[in-house]
This record gives structure tokens, sequence and C-alpha cells, in this order.
């Protein structure tokens, strides 16, 4: 099944179709709590600084059927020493596993419920806590507690239906600082944050879909105001398979835009393992007929000039080379982009036998680079290897060399065997490199300490008759009432949209500006670090309903979001905020009657033969007078009246003005990006 | 009682299960009010309301489905789980020692219960082998489970059973004794052990774990490993405590039986020597000695096994405003003993005064230990104390008030002579009363301040 793969850009639905791409989802959404999932902690506060660090070790445990997970016995292979760091302020007892887990969180809780009927799940009677198993250190205790709140639901993409398989609601694990060696370093501060991960069907069938689902969900999420937003507060877990391959797992992207270049990478792997596994049958290497021997060659190979093998060597390592018999060629096969087969080999060895040092490997495929002709043939009457056998070096201390050595063994005979079982990681460039083992069901097992907890009909029904609007309604909502392209979808997702409904239903005021406020001016504030998310949804109603009542100037509606944002005192009560602001900002709004005066007494002045246009006097007198009536007069009608009395005619009246380096400017619309439902 | 098919199910569920003919382990499709669920019918924890239907789906997860919305149930097959520990014949070599392992119960080695929704524990050596192999590398172990019980429900039967299987085991040869126990009581029942047999000429060493072995971060592997190595290796011929050392993996600590006591609710490192210091670090390779004064091994077989036990013995724990009518209680329900555990250095207040010393003349032996837990009583530095001696009460110098209780226990179960149970009790056996507290005995360091931060974080503890 050798599929000549076209680059990313030129690959139809037909090519995908043809090697039968299936993918799915998991995201990982963080939710907007005050507190962790099962602990008393704080949530969201993050420091890479830490008071203390405490060492583990894990150890596999059996399932609840009894059976032992295929991941856990790799972790065990890997001999990892694992260190916590922990802050004071964000870790207790419970993360670090020392005392039991706490009730669950309620506000998660009604978050994860609320999204669940989002998603038209079927939702449980009861949670049974359930404990899966991590044993990468990622979780001091070895297992996330999850739960899963419904099942088999739905949401619409593209006029077809995309299967919701699951919805679970977990807390969340630590960051990695490090993984060197048999040293795994992690952070402990975003360790128990509650997260929801809803599960798609593997129903979408090019890398572009997969992306776009992924959005889709995001905006679900986020239109219910009550999730986490930044970097790696939603993180996606890709399924990608390809006819006859297998499902792998790509762990942990953190971004949607990388998701199409990341599935076809995979589609292209998997097509090529099998690819792989046909030239070896044809060559009658089979499961059963695989051949290979290990020997310790490191006299021979001290021999060599090699950087990486004498650095070594210098420490007192040994070489060892694996003969992989049929195998020449098949190594240097590309597999990804800019990736050759013999990488799997590479990545087996830097997890499992914690040889984290590239390149870790040399092989047969590519001999000239590192080790001159001679040693290779000194190498191949030592190993008895013909001309068609492949051989793989690694360098390390007796454990890890050992553990190199059954690794290289054992994935040399999953090449004849197809596609592993791979959790894989999301690499920079697009490809993707092994993480772990795929876990099973074998990993789950029931949370002893916590009871079963009973998810009341009442309580359902409470949150059922908040729900917010679809986002995919609200966005042809939000079209219909003219808003422009560019604030549609960041207003659908912004915790602001119900406020933003209440504003322009009761107060009946143009619902573009509202929005461009509520979108466009809080991004500025927030990239000027005035963190606009201080201020209520009752300080933001309060603003404006005094603009309805015209006692603030469209100016003066944005001066006072940034006056009440910059004053650092947030003592004094709500809505007094507000109050307080305009008393400070003395704005007055200037009576109808006396802007004609106002602007003759201006133009008097400026009638002096400065400007050699009158559009330029325009200019320069809307900048004097904005900045005197600034939060007073709207600056719509000073322009329009300022025009008049110049006689330049009333073209710019429907245009929005903005205080750039102290000068008035029109402000563009850039409408961007079509509709996604 | 529920039937086996329904294990754990009663009142609607159980009803909603049978009226479709469904039953545990059965794979099905279940028709709700709520749609539809597949899955595995899972016994339902007999604490658990009997409302809702459990299910396991395919992805591993349970959920609860509530019984009242279940419209039908199609059954499509079967599969029963059998949670069992991979059982490997444990490896005999000549050249290792022989250690016995004696279980009691507790969370060493456990299992799921369905039942009651808990762990439960599990024990044989073929299953310890499966689950750490390491054991093998120290010695050749052999097991025996004597009772099954948390450590709460430990008294005095199972002590008196397992000081005289303690003591058959040392007459057979073995060289060391490890007991698997709960951390509940642990230092109760080493304390008693410590009494019922002495001079043991090899290391009986109790150990168990904070977190069941059913974790992958479980302290239950560590504590063994380290438990089964003092006991075939280590020099200390005592009655031991082997637990988590450290907030990290790093050591277990033997404590004296006499001296130890759990000191948090839920840490691993939850067992602290009180007013003394450990008496050694170890890890699978090597035992550090921290003091020298210790009883050591021998290649004799001798032992001295006491089982004497009055349990007509109380602690009696001393907080401001007691009524003296407490201890007329005590006295009048027949107790023959009394450990105080009195404020500061030994005291209770003057109320209580004329009820002591009726309790003294109706022949209750009374000794007086401080709720400090550290330090000694010292009556006779205040008037209070002195007066409270001529009543009649004892001081028990720095003995733990659960480790007095159980000599007292113990003392009366030989005696009621007032001299000959005043000179058991103040007579050490093993350190449980000590002439010197060393300055590094009492060692709780505070966090938050600066050099305990320093040192939290560069040293792993």
């Amino acid at each position: 099944m050798a599929i000549p793969f076209k680059p990313l850009s030129l690959m139809t639905a037909e090519d995908y179709a043809n090697i039968g791409l299936k993918c799915g989802l998991e995201i990982h959404q963080q939710l907007l709590t005050e507190r962790k999932l099962f602990c008393r902690c704080p949530a969201g506060r993050y420091s890479s600084d830490y008071d203390a660090e405490i060492l583990r070790h894990m150890r596999p445990t059996l399932s609840e059927l009894g059976e032992y997970d295929g991941t856990a016995l790799m972790e065990k292979k890997t001999r990892k020493n694992i260190y916590y760091r922990i802050h004071q302020d964000t870790v207790c007892t419970y993360e670090m596993d020392d005392t039991p887990p706490f009730f669950m969180d309620d506000t998660a809780l009604d978050i994860a419920l609320e999204i669940g009927l989002l998603l038209r799940l079927n939702m449980v009677g009861e949670l049974h806590i359930a404990r899966k198993q991590y044993l990468d250190g990622s979780i001091p205790t070895g297992f996330q507690r999850t739960t899963i709140v419904g099942v088999d639901g739905w949401i619409p993409y593209k006029g077809r239906r995309i299967g919701i398989r699951q919805l679970g609601l977990e807390e969340d694990a630590c960051r990695e600082v490090s993984d060197i060696g048999h040293d795994r370093v992690f952070l402990t501060d975003r360790l128990g944050m509650p997260l929801v991960e809803p599960v798609t069907e593997p129903d979408m069938r090019t890398p572009q879909e997969t992306a776009e689902v992924a959005q889709v969900l995001h905006m679900l999420c986020r239109s219910t105001g009550k999730v986490r937003t930044g970097y790696g507060a939603a993180r996606q877990d890709v399924n990608v398979s390809v006819a006859g391959g297998t499902r792998v797992e790509i762990k942990g992207v953190p971004q949607i835009s990388r998701i199409p270049g990341l599935v076809y990478n995979e589609a292209m792997r998997q097509c090529a393992l099998l690819g792989i596994r046909s030239k070896l049958k044809e060559k009658g290497i089979t499961p059963e007929t695989l051949q290979f021997s290990v020997q310790d060659v490191t006299r021979i190979a001290a021999q060599t000039d090699y950087e990486p093998i004498r650095r070594g060597l210098a420490t007192g390592w040994q070489v060892k080379c694996v003969c992989l018999k049929g195998f020449a060629g098949i190594l240097s096969e590309p597999t990804q982009e800019n990736t050759i087969f013999a990488k799997e080999f590479s990545d087996r060895v830097r997890v499992i036998a914690c040889l984290t040092q590239l390149p870790n490997i040399i092989h047969s495929d590519t001999a000239t680079e590192a080790l001159p002709a001679r040693t290779w043939k000194d190498l191949r009457r030592k190993m008895r290897a013909a001309p068609q056998d492949a051989l793989v070096l690694v360098w390390g201390d007796e454990g890890d060399t050992t553990t190199a050595c059954s690794e290289i063994a054992l994935r040399a005979k999953e090449a004849t065997q197809g596609v592993p079982n791979d959790t894989r990681q999301a690499l920079r460039d697009g490809t993707n490199g092994f993480e772990r083992v795929l876990p099973g069901a074998e990993r789950m097992y029931p949370d002893t300490d916590l009871p079963p907890l009973m998810v009341g009909e009442q309580r359902l029904e409470r949150i059922a008759t908040r729900l917010p609007e679809y986002v995919w309604d609200r966005q042809s909502r939000y079209r219909e009432m003219g808003l422009p392209e560019d604030v549609i979808v960041p207003l659908c997702i912004s915790p602001r949209a119900e406020v933003f409904q209440r504003i322009v239903d009761e107060l009946e005021i143009n619902p573009v500006f509202v929005a461009v406020v509520l979108c466009q001016r809080m991004k500025s504030f927030r990239r000027r670090d005035l963190r606009p998310e201080r201020l209520t949804d009752d300080e933001i109603y309060e603003v404006f309903r005094r603009y309805a009542r015209g006692e603030l100037a469209r100016e003066g509606v944005i001066r006072v979001f940034k006056h009440i944002l910059r004053k650092q005192d947030a003592t004094v009560g709500e809505g007094s905020r507000v109050e307080a602001a305009i008393a400070e900002l003395e704005f007055q709004p200037l009576p109808a009657d006396r802007l004609p005066a106002r602007i003759s007494g201006a133009v008097q002045v400026a009638n002096d033969g400065r400007f050699p246009t009158t559009e330029k006097k325009y200019r320069s007198l809307m900048g004097v007078l904005m900045k005197d009536l600034l939060g007073c007069v709207d600056g719509n009608r000073l322009a329009h009246e300022l025009r008049q009395k110049l006689n330049l005619g009333g073209r710019m009246e429907n245009g929005k003005w903005r205080m750039e380096n102290g000068e008035w400017r029109m402000e563009n619309e850039t409408p961007v990006g079509g509709p996604l439902l | 009682m529920a039937e086996k098919t329904l294990q754990g199910y009663r009142g609607i569920g159980a009803e909603v299960l049978r009226r479709h003919g469904a039953s545990v382990w059965s794979e099905v499709e279940i028709e709700s009010s709520k749609g539809s669920f597949r899955g595995i019918i899972l016994p339902r924890s007999e604490t658990s309301d009997d409302r809702h239907i459990v299910l396991k789906l395919s992805s591993g997860y349970n959920i609860g489905i509530t019984a009242d919305s279940v419209v039908g149930i199609t059954i499509q097959g079967r599969r029963e789980a059998h949670y069992k520990i991979p059982e490997k014949q444990f490896p005999v070599d000549p050249a290792k020692p022989n250690v016995i392992l004696l279980g009691t119960g507790g969370t060493i080695a456990s299992r799921l219960d369905y039942r009651s929704g808990a762990v439960i524990p599990a024990f044989s050596p073929g299953e310890l082998y499966g689950s750490v192999p390491e054991l093998a590398d120290i010695c050749n172990l052999t097991t025996e489970k004597l009772f099954g019980v948390f450590s709460e429900n430990m008294g005095p039967e199972q002590y008196k059973v397992l000081a005289n299987r303690i003591g058959e085991a040392i007459a057979n040869g073995v060289h060391g004794v490890v007991i698997g126990h709960g951390t509940d009581t642990m230092h109760h029942t080493s304390a008693v052990l410590s009494f019922m047999v002495q001079g043991s000429p090899v290391p009986i060493v109790m150990v168990g774990s904070q977190r069941s072995s059913d974790r992958p971060s479980s302290d239950a592997a560590i504590n063994l490993i380290n438990a089964v190595k003092a006991a075939a290796e280590g020099d200390i011929a005592e009655v031991l405590v082997c637990m988590f050392g450290p907030t990290s993996d790093e050591y277990c600590l033997l404590h004296r039986g006499t001296r130890v006591r759990k000191m948090h609710s839920s840490y691993r490192s939850t067992f602290r020597t009180i007013g003394d210091t450990p008496l050694a670090m170890i890890d699978p390779k090597r035992i550090r000695a921290l003091r020298s004064e210790y009883h050591r091994r021998r290649t004799d077989r001798q032992v001295k096994i006491n089982t004497a036990f009055e349990e007509k013995v109380t602690i009696l724990y001393y907080y401001p405003n007691m009524l003296p009518d407490m201890v007329d209680a005590i006295v009048e329900k027949g107790y023959r003993g009394i450990i105080i555990a009195g404020t500061g250095l030994g005291h209770v207040n003057k109320p209580l005064y004329p009820a002591l010393e009726r309790a003294t003349a109706a022949g209750v032996h009374i000794y007086m230990t401080v709720q400090t837990l550290w330090g000694y009583t010292q009556m006779y530095v205040y008037e209070t104390g002195r007066e409270i001696m001529k009543l009649g009460v004892v001081p028990a110098a720095n003995m733990l008030p659960e480790v007095a209780y159980m000599k007292l226990c113990w003392t009366l179960g030989q005696t009621d002579d007032r001299d000959e149970v005043a000179r058991i009790m103040l007579t050490p056996i093993c350190d449980e009363t000590t002439d010197r507290e060393p300055y590094n005995g009492y060692l709780i360091y505070q966090g938050a301040i600066p050099e305990i931060q320093k040192f939290l974080r560069s040293v792993h503890r």
C-alpha cells in the first residue's frame, strides 16, 4: 500500500478517503473555578518558583478486572526518579497524595454538567470517580481522578453530526520541567485543576475537518463563559488511524492550527509503516521469523572518533549492537516529513531506556556518516551480519543499553506487524514522536476514597434552564444584528456574551458599538496589562446604561472603563466604582445647545491661515475639541457638526474614532474569515 | 441478604434488574429515559443507595444509572471479573535468611471489595512475589495469615496469638519476623509486643502502608521491602516499626516499638519516634544505624513470651473542667487501672483530687503520663503535682500514654500487688521510659521559617 504522499497543501478529501483516514478528538478544557477539583487549593495560580522538592517512584498496579496495563509496565521499565517541585501557595498534602480527596468542587461539576447538556449527552444518574493510571509521574498519586458525566451526544458540523462519545470531568496533571536520563522533574501548580474532556467519535475524515471540529468544540466550551482561557488552558489530543493501521493518539496539542500538519504526518507515518510491513513480508520477515542478535561491541566502537560515542566511553559507558536480519534499507525508509524509520528506534531508546541525549543510536543504513567503513566492516564481522542485515548501535550504561537493545528488537518485531499502539507527542515541526504505549481500559480503577455522587434531577433541571444559547445559533444571530465578522467569534465565546445581550435587549444601544467595546477595546486593555476581567458584568452594564441615558458620550464609555482598571484600589463597592470614575474624570455631558458655541470658538481661533486645506484644519480642530470635550460629547456628533461648520459635508458620520498617540483617527474595519457552521 | 447474582443491589435497583432478567456481570444495553448506555453491570456497594445501577463502560469508566429511569435492558452476554494479583511461586535460596511474614490485615496488601466499595487485604507469598518481586532478592519468605482485621479491631486476643506465634517462629529458627499490620493501632501493638515478647534473638518488624497497594504511588512495596530487609539482615533484635521516613521516596525509619506513634491521619511519613531519635534509616541498599545502644541479633533461640493482659484498664484524657464523676464511674465499672494523660508536667484539676483518692483507696492503679507526648511527668515541680502524687497517682516518667496503657494492662495481668505493679511499671523493658531525652528527640520543624524553607528546597525531605 505504498501511496505517494503529496505535500499537505495538495492533498484532497479523496486522497484521505483512499487511505481511509479517520480522526477523533479529545479536548482538555480547564474550568474557571476558584478551587481545584478535589482539594481546596486555589486554581489557576501559576509559578515556576518552588519551596521544596519531593522525590517519588511509581509501581504498576492491577486494574479492576485484574490485569496490568501495558503503559504501566512500560513506565516500570524506565525506572524514573520523579521530582515534584511544590509551592506552598498552590499545593497541599492532597496533591502529594498524603491526604485523601475532599468532596468534588461543586462549581466544577455544575460547569461540566452544563457542557454535557450542551453536547446533548445522555447524562449519568450517579458519578463514579475512577482512577486513570499515569505512571509517567505526571500525577503524584500515579493516577488521575476522573469521572464520566454523560455519554453519546453530538454536535452539528457542516450539515452533519459529529458524535460525542463521552464527557469526562477530571483533575489536571503536572507541568513537566525536564526529562533527562532517569530524572523527570514536574511543577505541581497546575496539578488538580478541574478540566472537562469531551471525546468525539472518529468521525473526521481530513486533517482540516479535525481542526475545524476542534474549533467548534472549543467555542462551545468557551460559550459558557465558565472555562479558562490562555495558553495551555485547552489542549487537544488527536486520534488518528488509516485503513489497516491502528488508533494512535497525538497528545497535548496546544494550538488548533497545528492539528492539520500533525494529522497529515501521522497518516503518512501509518501508511509508511504498512508499506514497511509489506516490504519485510516480501523478504519473508514476519513476527515468527524475525531474527536478531545483540552483542557488546565496546572494543570495536572504541576506535571511533565519533563524538557522542567517544564522550560516552569516557564516562565508562558501553556500546551495544543489535543486528536485525534482513532489515538493510528499512531504517532509512521515510515515515514522516524529514523523518526516517530509524527514528522509531531512537524514540523508544530515548523514552524507555532513558538515553535522552541525542543522537542516541547510529545505524548501518546511514553507515558512512558516523563511523569509518572499516569499523562498520569490523562490526559486521563481529555480528556475523550479511549485507542485507541492518546494524543499530546504542551506547549507555549496562542497564540502559540492555533495555535499549530489547526495545529495538521489540520495535523491529512491531514493524513486521504494522502500526504499534502508541501515544505520541506533537513536535514543533508538525511531526510526532513516541511518548508511550497507548493505555487501554485496563488502566481504569474505581476510586475507593470517594463514594459515588448522585446527580439529582433538580440539579440538572436548574442547569438546563440556564444553558447559554448554542454557539452556532449565537453566531448567526450576531450576524443578523450586523456585527462585524471579526467580533462575532470572539463575542460568541466571550464570558461577556451574556451582558452584551442584556445591554442590547434592555438599553437599546447599537449592538455594533457594544460588541466593539466588549471585544476590541477589552482586548486592547488586555494587551496593556489592564486586566479587564476585573470589571464586573454589572459595572459594564451600568456604564452602558449611563451612555444610553445620555450621561456619557461614546468616548466616555471607554475612558470610564480604563479609569476603573487603572485605579489600583479596587476596594470601593461595585457600582460606585463607575460613579467614582465619572466624578474623577469630571465627565459632565455637554448640553446639545452649547456645542455650536464651543465649535465656533475653536474655529475662530484656527482661522489664522495656519492650515493649507480645510481638511487639515478640520483634523486639527477635531483633536483640540475632542481633548477638551472627551466624555462630554459624542465624537461622531462633534465630527458631524464640525464638518458642517467648515462646510466639509457629513461623510464621516458613521465612522468610529479612536485615540492613537494623542491623535484622533478613523478606525478601519477589517472583516476576516467566513462562517464555520 | 442480596442474591448472589444481584450482589449488593437492593430495593428498586434489584427489582429493575430482576424484572429485566439481568444480573451482576451481564453485558447489557440499558434503555432509559436519559438515553441508552452500554456496558457490564457491576456489583454494588452495600453502603450505597438502592436507586442506581452501576455499569462499566468499554472505556473502563464506571457510571451509575438511575434505576427508575430504566425502560429496558437487552442482555448481550456475560463477563465476570476476577481480580487476582498474579501469583508466582516464591523462589527458595538456601543461602538466604528465612523470614516469616505474619499477616494481621491492613492495607499492606489489599484488593478491591465490591461489597463495601473499599479495599480489603489480600496476601500470600505468591501474591506478594507477583507484586513485589524484590523480596526474593532479600530472603526466603513464608507467610501466615493470622487474622484479617483492620487495625482498630486488634485486641488482647490477637496480641496473645501474635506473641505466641512469634515465639514459635523464633524457636523454629527464623532469621526475622515481619508483621503486616494496619497503621492506625500499629504503635499499640508494637508496644504490647515489646512487653509480651522479651529478649528476642531476631528482629520483629511491624510494617504497614498509608496508601493501599492498589495505587501506583503506594508506600506498601517500599515499606515491605525495607521491613523484610530489616528482619532478614538487620542487627536490631527488638520489636520495631518500619515505616516511610520523609515525604519523599527515599528511605524508611526503624522505630523502637515503645517510642513510636502515628502522628498524621493520612501522611505516609506518619510514624515518628517521640522523645528520642529513631534507631536506623533503611533503604534497599543499606541499613544505617542512628544509634548504637540497642539489643543485638543473637544466634540462640531463646525468647521470653509472657502474654498476660488485664482488660479493665483505661486512658483518661484530662481536659479543663473534667468532673470527678468521670473517675468515679470508671472505678464503679470495675476498672483496675487508669492511665491519665495529664496537662503540662502531669496535672489535673483540684475537684478531681477526692475522686482520685477514692479510686486508689479502692485499689485502682493510677499512672500519670503527659498529653504533650514529648517530655516527662515532673510532678514535684509544682505544688499541684506533689498533691496529686500524695493521692497515690504515680508519675510514669516519659512513657507515652498508649504505651503506658499497654504496659499497665500487661502488668495487671500478672499481679495486683501495689509495689510489684509499680516496680514493673517503672522498670524500663525496652526504653518505654528513658533516663534522658536527647536535644534532637523533639524536632518538629515549622514551615515558612526561612532556614527551614532553605532546607526543604535543597533536601528531599
